[in-house]
């Protein structure tokens, strides 16, 4: 590396109870780099930047920042200190404020509190030059609840660049964004480090981390397991330090789909917002058949998911599983018509934290004679259904009288899968089912819905990520806006354009 | 550096000991007003005790005290348990009181055997449906329960007074506002001679017993934790939410509601407006110093029954104002809320800081 260092992690640990979620991290990063780190789900990469940013207060271990040409301890814990040095962040979450401008976001609170006018025309000046310079548009005066996401996302880069960041991390940038927003998005970027920014990207999409960095830090359970520069990685390389080991390949035979399991014949959901609504669709999953939903998330995935599961009826149109019309949709409704719901937010909505694993297992079949005699459950029956359960399935924790919130993640998901595969159900609703999961949790999921294909089921699954809708699935859809359109191509670019709205 | 952390799950001798240490610092907090009021500590503390176990009656005084505070209590624990803030305790106490003196005063003649499980039968329905209401209204309209209940026990206050004043007033009062007494067969046995204590207690035990076991071995009590604990959670998993609600509410609001009956069944024959010094209010400080238990009311009711039972015959031996025992009972909250946050969060120290 010609450039000089800009900052250095030395060490950092931080634990979480038991749970350490970076163990003696060190990175440095030069300026003009983009370093990407990269990890599965809870490997400790935000974590990390939280440490750097000052949103959590390291266990041990340093900070230092390049500051008038010496490298200065930064001050921990202080969101105002890594400020100060230059550190900017943007979060996978946006942090805006959605009734005012764009110009006032950026703006707020990098004027002094107490002064009797306020210089806008100096700050625009300035604003001005830095979307000059780094090539970000985005409308100055347009409320930015009114603004795509792409371009909010644009709005939280400004705000870090005009309190002068050096340092810009980057959350997940693409996580909302469509393919070719994200290549907007690395084309910014590209004309940034030029400027001389360095940029710490986290990511776990291995090829946008190969396409648009200049050196991977790799993590894993908290540690850093490898750093490679990105010229001298592949795919497969950079796959085996994050699992370590190489990815599973799922393997998927192929078969001729049979009758309807679910059929939805122009059906309109008006919800609250965009996000929960969907106009007029009308599409089938058969019997030994996946059906891939892509599209970027909030354009009416949740409408779906809400109609299927029961959560949300339909205000036009029809709802039929296994060729039988649900006429009054709710939950129970759809549970007794053979339909499992793997819903996309597990822990808010899949199992009940503070009850035990045992009694999450049987919560959706308190009805079924084996479970309950006159109103009392049999104890029995659900510690035996829990024994069984807990070992087919491989749910690991610390039991199954413990509460459900003390398992992890994916141990979670398999809690879930376990309550639904165990009913042999004819249709699965399969919503994000591998989102923060690791590699190994996420191959499980795969690997189950196959399963429940090949005995004759019809899975509905909505997904977000690309490759495994293109692994699994055996007919693509896109939404998009509340709108459903099939797609005949698997290529990639095509799809990615009907995400964004191109083709529909 | 010291910081505040989450356990993971909070040690069982902890959430048993957290309650223990609280009422046993309430007490001892007690001294210090006791110190302001000039009083000699050591001796306050015996005479408190002496209120309580001193004697046969005593002890039946404190049992007597306690009875309507394990209905009330038991009204809290279980819609705090489905996360329904029945605050309306107080209000449903007198409506239950209400229904028993419109039926056991003279309305219905019948022998004991009808007339007092008539009497309890509508008592705990006229609470069930004061709990209902607001329950209606918020599975309906989404009115937060916890202001409709409060206010309706205002609503409810008045109502009473204007009954004393109207139907129910008892033409021998000489002009006071109370109302006719219940006739001698519809009241509750009595439990020992020449005192107080009433089977409104066994009603109370049993209703624990029954309130216990029903949360922790029916489908219906694993509803309502279910409900509790992740509504959106048991709403996907099907269980019908309002529905469950409803139901705690009726069974909330019925507990209140016997608290009531066997306040003015068991004990004094006849409703005046000061039938409850606070019994629904205090049931909540029951409660949660139980950790919504049902068990663990019954206990609770005997500590603050005797803490009440207690300061009062202490304040007449010493001539300290009694309210000392509201104070007690208040600071016994305030203990368990603070306790509460020890057995679910532990302080680390650590060295590490600025580097």
């Amino acid at each position: 590396m010609e450039n000089p260092k800009i900052l250095s992690l030395n060490a950092l640990s931080k634990r979480f109870g038991s749970v350490v979620a970076n163990d003696a991290v060190s990175l440095d990063l030069h300026r003009g780099e983009v370093l990407a780190l990269l990890g599965e789900n809870g490997a400790g990469k935000t974590t990390l930047m939280n440490m750097l940013f000052g949103h959590y207060l390291p266990d041990s271990g340093s900070v230092e920042v390049l500051q008038d040409g010496v490298m200065t301890p930064l001050q921990l814990g202080h969101p105002q200190a890594a400020l100060a040095a230059g550190i900017g962040m943007v979060h996978q979450h946006f942090t805006l404020a959605l009734n005012l401008t764009t110009f006032d976001n950026v703006v707020l609170g990098s004027e002094p509190l107490f002064s009797w006018r306020r210089n806008r025309a100096a700050a625009r000046a300035k604003l001005l030059a830095i979307m000059e310079q780094s090539g970000l548009v985005a409308p100055l005066d347009t409320p930015v609840g009114q603004l795509s996401v792409g371009e909010r996302q644009r709005v939280e880069i400004l705000k870090a660049l005009y309190r002068d960041a050096r340092i810009l991390v980057l959350d997940e940038p693409t996580a909302v964004l469509t393919p070719q927003e994200a290549d907007t998005l690395f084309e910014n970027v590209a004309t940034m480090t030029q400027n001389g920014l360095a940029v710490i990207f986290i990511s776990h999409k291995l090829r946008e981390v190969l396409a648009f960095s200049n050196r991977i830090a790799v993590l894993r359970h908290g540690q850093k397991v490898g750093e490679i520069a990105t010229k001298d990685a592949d795919e497969r390389v950079i796959a085996r330090m994050m699992v370590g080991a190489d990815t599973p390949v799922t393997a998927r035979e192929t078969m001729s789909p049979g009758t309807p399991m679910l059929t939805l014949k122009d059906v309109s959901v008006q919800g609250q917002s965009k996000r929960d609504s969907l106009s007029r669709a009308s599409f089938s999953v058969h019997s030994h058949e996946i059906l891939g939903i892509a599209g970027v998330s909030g354009n009416g995935q949740s409408a779906l998911a809400g109609l299927v599961s029961g959560l949300m009826r339909p205000d036009r149109g029809t709802v039929s599983v296994g060729g039988t019309e649900i006429s009054r949709p709710n939950p129970l409704t759809m549970i007794t018509a053979g339909v499992g719901r793997i819903p996309e937010d597990r822990h808010h909505d899949g199992i009940v934290g503070a009850m035990t694993v045992a009694e999450n297992m049987v919560i959706e079949r308190l009805n079924d004679a084996d479970i309950q005699t006159r109103g009392l459950l049999n104890r029995d029956a659900i510690q035996a259904n829990a024994d069984r359960l807990t070992k087919d399935y491989d749910v690991r924790g610390p039991g199954s009288d413990a509460a459900a919130r003390l398992l992890s993640g994916g141990n979670i998901q398999k809690l879930i899968l376990a309550r639904v595969f165990d009913q042999t159900p004819r249709l699965i609703l399969a919503n994000q089912p591998t989102r923060g999961l690791d590699m190994g949790a996420a191959a499980e999921v795969g690997r189950r819905l196959l399963e429940a294909r090949k005995r004759g089921a019809g899975v509905l699954l909505i997904s977000e990520d690309l490759d495994e809708i293109l692994g699994l699935a055996d007919r693509i859809m896109v939404i998009h806006d509340g709108q459903l359109s099939e797609l005949t191509t698997r290529d990639r670019e095509e799809i990615g354009l009907s995400m964004a709205g191109e083709h529909a | 550096m010291i910081r505040i952390e989450a356990r993971n799950a909070p040690p069982r001798a902890l959430t048993l000991g957290v309650p223990i240490l609280s009422a046993l610092v309430a007490l001892a907090l007690a001294s210090i007003p006791l110190a302001f009021a000039g009083a000699d500590i050591s001796t306050a503390y015996a005479e408190m005790a002496k209120g309580v176990f001193g004697s046969k009656f005593a002890f039946s005084e404190m049992l007597t005290r306690a009875t309507p505070l394990i209905f009330t209590g038991l009204a809290a624990a279980l819609a705090f348990r489905a996360k329904l803030w029945n605050i309306g305790a107080e209000g449903q106490l007198y409506l239950g009181a209400m229904a028993a003196v419109a039926i056991g005063s003279g309305a219905v003649d019948a022998p004991a055997f009808v007339l007092v499980p008539l009497i309890v039968v509508f008592g705990a329905a006229a609470g069930a449906a004061g709990m209902a209401v607001p329950t209606v209204l918020k599975t309906r309209f989404g009115a937060d329960e916890v202001v409709t209940t409060l206010l309706l026990n205002f609503v409810i206050l008045i109502f009473v007074q204007m009954m004393l004043e109207g139907a129910l007033k008892d033409p021998m009062s000489l002009g006071w506002p109370q109302s006719s007494p219940i006739l001698d067969q519809g009241m509750l046995p009595q439990l020992m001679d020449r005192m107080r204590i009433h089977s409104g207690l066994i009603m109370a035990l049993v209703a624990a017993g029954i309130a216990q076991f029903m949360l922790a071995r029916s489908v219906w009590g694993f509803r309502l934790r279910a409900v509790g604990e992740n509504a959106a959670a048991a709403r996907h998993a099907g269980i019908r939410v309002n529905r469950s609600l409803m139901s705690v509410a009726i069974v909330s609001g019925g507990l209140a509601g016997l608290a009531g009956v066997s306040e003015v069944a068991g004990l004094k024959g006849y409703l005046t407006a000061d039938l409850s010094p606070g019994f629904g209010y205090t049931g909540i400080v029951v409660a949660m110093l139980a950790g919504l238990s049902p068990v663990g009311v019954v206990i609770s009711a005997l500590f603050i029954a005797s803490v009440f039972v207690g300061a009062d015959s202490m304040s007449r031996a010493m001539g300290v104002s009694s309210y000392l025992a509201d104070l007690v009972v208040s600071m016994s909250l305030l203990c368990v809320l603070i306790g509460g946050f020890f057995a679910r969060f532990r302080i680390v120290r650590s060295k590490v800081g600025v580097a």
